[in-house]
């Protein structure tokens, strides 16, 4: 399995100046980031009114992924814990304006002012404690608490995460939930476990008015709707499996017999094992109702 | 950091019921230019606080900014090429903000405000 940043060392000493320098050179990172970018951009479905939108990077890291939002004509706030990755951003001379702060301790931004938040490759940092004082669930709830307060009514969010386990993608999802947020995962190609994109759509507010159907891509390029994959107005999660009343499953096999059972009690006692004395009731089968 | 990044940034220190606006301290300015889209400034108008605005650009050396202003003064060049310029011209590339309740300092360096709290703030 590949090796994950997150299990190597916390955000601000695993992305220092050498790291930085190499995230930002590496034409392959770069060319991931910008797609991703893109696709977040399109998953945040922003009114085509050729206004140019206020939008809010979590983890923008060297501004990979906020290039993606100025070539779309917008403007771009940034916030991100690495100090040496913002500097590579600022000899970048990226558009938007950079912040050096923790998302595990709340985004310090007036209510209501946000037209949206994109986040590429950053939320599962908040699943690990690296400090005693940390706890991931703590700073997940202060993350999407100060997001949905600084978000517009209506806003999205979309977030594009590697979530470690299914454990983590839960604890991520109730955690914006809890916030208020309503929402679900998009899986762009399901069946590729290298491609596989996970995003976290979240909507605040008024969801349900104009929520368009996300759906996940497939690797020919349609869109497909996965298992994963929600819409707003379809929040409720199917667990209802394991409580439905199971179907009566006829019992057809006629078994083995008397003759049979007699046969190989015999030949078991010729083997020397403990087996019970042939009765009258030897063979028969049980009532029904047992 | 621009004007109106300050502006829609508070503190978000634990216990801190309005840390906003942040005080500036400004050491070194910057101009960047940047095209003018009279739309973004319209729907950026309404969410300006624009008291914290004037202040903020004045800390920043730019006195031309009105004490008041109104949605209708948006029809005036003007105003708009004023208030551009101190939204998204205006840079503060060294200095500081302070929060205006605990006093906090949370200096800016290179452009970059550095909004880490300590563990005993959160």
């Amino acid at each position: 399995m590949a090796s994950r940043p997150e299990v190597i060392a916390p955000p601000e000493i695993f992305y220092d100046d050498a790291e930085a320098r190499k995230y930002t050179s590496s034409s392959r990172i770069v060319q991931i980031q910008a797609t991703l970018s893109e696709r977040a951009l399109e998953l945040l479905a922003l009114p085509d009114d050729g206004v140019p939108k206020l939008l809010l990077d979590i983890g923008c890291g060297s501004g990979l992924s906020g290039e993606t939002i100025s070539e779309n004509g917008h403007h771009w706030i940034g916030l991100d814990i690495s100090a040496s990755m913002l500097n590579v951003a600022v000899e970048r001379e990226v558009e938007g304006d950079l912040l050096l702060g923790d998302m595990g301790q709340g985004i310090g931004i007036r209510p209501g002012v946000m037209d949206g938040a994109i986040s590429i490759s950053a939320v599962q940092w908040l699943c690990n404690a690296d400090k005693s004082s940390h706890n991931p669930r703590l700073r997940l709830k202060a993350f999407f608490t100060s997001l949905y307060k600084c978000l517009s009514n209506g806003a999205r969010a979309v977030f594009q995460v590697y979530p470690e386990n299914i454990d983590q993608r839960e604890l991520i999802l109730n955690a914006a939930m809890h916030a208020g947020f309503a929402g679900g995962i998009v899986v762009d190609f399901p069946h590729s476990s290298k491609k596989r994109k996970e995003f976290l759509v979240l909507t605040c507010g008024q969801c349900s008015v104009n929520a368009s159907i996300s759906k996940g891509k497939n690797e020919d390029g349609e869109s497909c709707s996965d298992d994963d994959s929600e819409d707003e107005e379809n929040q409720t999660v199917c667990i209802s499996d394991r409580h439905r009343p199971r179907k009566k499953q006829k019992n057809n096999k006629v078994g083995k017999g008397k003759e049979w059972l007699l046969r190989k009690k015999e030949q078991m006692r010729r083997r020397g094992n403990v087996v019970p004395p042939n009765t009258k009731y030897t063979g028969r089968k049980r009532k029904d109702r047992f | 950091m621009r004007l109106i990044t300050h502006n829609m940034l508070s503190s978000n220190i634990k216990g801190v019921v309005n840390g906003f606006p942040l005080r500036i301290e400004a050491e070194k300015v910057v101009e960047k230019t940047m095209e003018m889209n009279s739309e973004f400034l319209e729907k950026m108008f309404e969410k300006v606080d624009w008291k914290a605005f004037v202040d903020a650009s004045r800390a920043m050396g730019y006195t031309e900014l009105p004490e008041e202003a109104n949605s209708s003064m948006l029809d005036s060049d003007e105003f708009l090429n004023r208030f551009h310029h101190a939204l998204l011209e205006l840079d503060l590339e060294e200095g500081a903000l302070v929060c205006p309740e605990t006093g906090r300092r949370f200096p800016v360096s290179k452009g970059i405000p550095n909004m880490l709290l300590h563990e005993d703030e959160v």
